[in-house]
């Protein structure tokens, strides 16, 4: 496939290899990568349980992800495909599990604000990778070398629960956030605004208007 | 008399060809897009989905992890009887959901929308949602069973607009529903844009999801006019200058169907809905005989079903 470089990352990357990585890159992960989302992070930041992994040093690497799996009679596992979730909503608690937990990469679907990568993810040595598509997940599927273990699952659910997979040559992945704090959707936002005006030329706004489009309360809609 | 178990047998074998096989429609739809795509991140993504859709059909694994939320359409033609009754072609639809939710796997994506309870298989109060349609042709015992795995989050949009806001205001919902979605790509396009016109609220909001997941791309509306609408909206929507992910790039919208219903007189509601890259549709006409044919098109929108007058003649008479 042409296109961007292709750069292998483990997923416990060193700072320089980090360093090294420019907005739009294409990631392929090695190593072991967990997921944790709404329900790990409650769990482990507000109701205090105990993490059952070494972080940062068995995997740096948080995946914003619920996979299409099962658990087996005989308590092995089958992971079929493999999806990123949107991460913006996640933003409320990752400044607490970043400094917990030492994650380095956060990968999932969307990326979130230059405002939150410059506040915590720079300081913190971290960058963000989004999936791909979205949607590649009988891709990312094949990159699961092998399901480790999964955690919490009595008390989370199958879809919040923790499951570290190991990757092998897991991906494609987009480097969405660089230690500029520089935001990859925010640049190519930048760029498609310039036509904005152009394509809403021949519409016209609502009759009827809603909150939100005025942020006074006490205006009408009409 | 439909056989039950011919029916639940049919239905995980629906699931399982959703989750895996991308509809041909879809695939050439989004082929084309590629060909055109001169973005440099858009174009290499659009090539990420179409080697995903082989990977997901050679190792008969879900093409996308996230699942959606799995729904069941049912088409019964006029004099089909079911085994059992309707109560049993519902139990047998959510047990065939559970059992290929373990089985393909996919993810178990429903939950309660309070407690967050998960029966970790989809099935749920009010899940999956079975709707129901009747024909009056071809004759004989058949039904149709029609699952589409559509993405629960992003890409969908309710407006109640007015006669006075006409086709300018329609166009501006429409673009505020792209824009609004499509930054970072939470729409997961280039996607089939549904729009539902018409109806009352609820029935806007049907319409608009049967136009993006029941209609094929390249079908076009039997009003010409609304064809014709169809044709510019598509145009519309890739002329915003984003793609896939929301980069930079020209395939947003790999086709738009309008659907339309009567609605009050002095409003004219409006509805958005985004069918994603991995638009998961997979149907069956299972025949009281046993017979059971496999197909992408839902082919929902017939004549009848968008007949606008009082009763359906049984035989139309020749127009000779």
């Amino acid at each position: 496939m042409s296109g961007p470089p292709e750069i292998r990352l483990s997923t416990t990357p060193t700072p320089e290899a980090i360093a090294d990585l420019r907005l739009g890159d294409v990631v392929y992960l090695n190593g072991l990568m967990y997921t944790a989302r709404e329900g790990v992070y409650m769990r482990a930041l507000k109701d205090q349980a105990n993490i059952p992994m070494e972080l940062p040093s068995e995997s740096a690497a948080n995946f914003h992800c619920s996979p299409a799996a099962r658990i087996n009679a005989d308590g092995s596992f089958d992971m079929g495909a493999v999806t990123a979730t949107a991460s913006f909503r996640f933003a409320k608690w990752l400044p607490e599990w970043m400094a917990k937990t030492g994650a380095k990469l956060i990968v999932g679907k969307g990326g979130m604000t230059s405002e939150d990568y410059k506040d915590y993810f720079v300081p913190n040595g971290a960058v963000y990778l989004s999936t791909v598509g979205y949607g590649t997940g009988a891709l990312l599927g094949r990159g699961v070398e092998r399901v480790e273990a999964v955690h919490w699952h009595e008390e989370l659910g199958l879809a919040q629960a923790m499951w570290v997979i190991r990757c092998n040559r897991m991906g494609p992945f987009i480097v969405a956030s660089d230690l500029n704090g520089d935001c990859l959707f925010e640049r190519e936002n930048a760029k498609i605004a310039e036509n904005v005006a152009r394509v809403y030329r021949g519409t016209k706004p609502a009759v009827m208007k809603r909150y939100g489009e005025t942020d006074d309360r006490t205006d009408e809609v009409i | 008399m439909i056989p039950i178990q011919l029916i639940q047998e049919t239905a995980e074998a629906l699931m399982d060809k959703a989750a895996i096989e991308i509809p041909q429609d879809y695939l050439d739809g989004l082929r084309a897009a590629a060909d055109t795509e001169d973005g440099e991140l858009s174009s290499f993504v659009l090539k990420a989905m179409l080697e995903n859709y082989e990977v997901a059909k050679e190792d008969r694994r879900a093409m996308c992890g996230d699942t959606g939320v799995p729904r069941w359409f049912v088409k019964l033609g006029n004099e089909t009887q079911v085994e059992g009754g309707m109560v049993a072609l519902e139990a047998a639809l959510r047990q065939a959901t559970a059992n290929s939710t373990s089985g393909v796997p996919l993810r178990p994506n429903r939950v309660h929308p309070l407690w967050r309870t998960d029966h970790n298989n989809n099935v749920g109060i009010g899940a999956p949602e079975i709707e129901y349609g009747f024909e009056p042709a071809p004759e004989g015992e058949w039904v149709d069973l029609i699952t589409v795995h559509k993405g629960g989050l992003f890409g969908t949009d309710y407006r109640m607009l007015f006669p006075s806001d006409g086709i300018p205001g329609i166009k501006r919902f429409y673009l505020d529903s792209l824009m609004a979605f499509g930054k970072r790509g939470l729409a997961c396009q280039p996607a089939i844009i549904g729009i539902g016109l018409g109806g009352s609220k609820d029935i806007c909001m049907t319409l608009g999801k049967r136009a993006s997941t029941l209609r094929v791309v390249g079908s076009r509306n039997s009003d010409p006019r609304i064809a014709d609408l169809e044709d510019e909206f598509k145009e519309l929507g890739n002329s915003i200058g984003m793609g896939a992910m929301g980069f930079v790039g020209k395939n947003m919208v790999i086709d738009c169907n309008i659907e339309v219903g009567y609605c009050h007189t002095g409003g004219m509601p409006m509805s958005v809905h985004a069918f994603c890259l991995s638009s998961r549709r997979a149907v069956a006409r299972i025949h009281a005989d046993g017979r059971v044919a496999y197909r992408t098109d839902p082919d929902w929108f017939t004549d009848y079903q968008r007949r606008e007058t009082i009763d359906w003649p049984p035989v139309r008479e020749a127009a000779e």
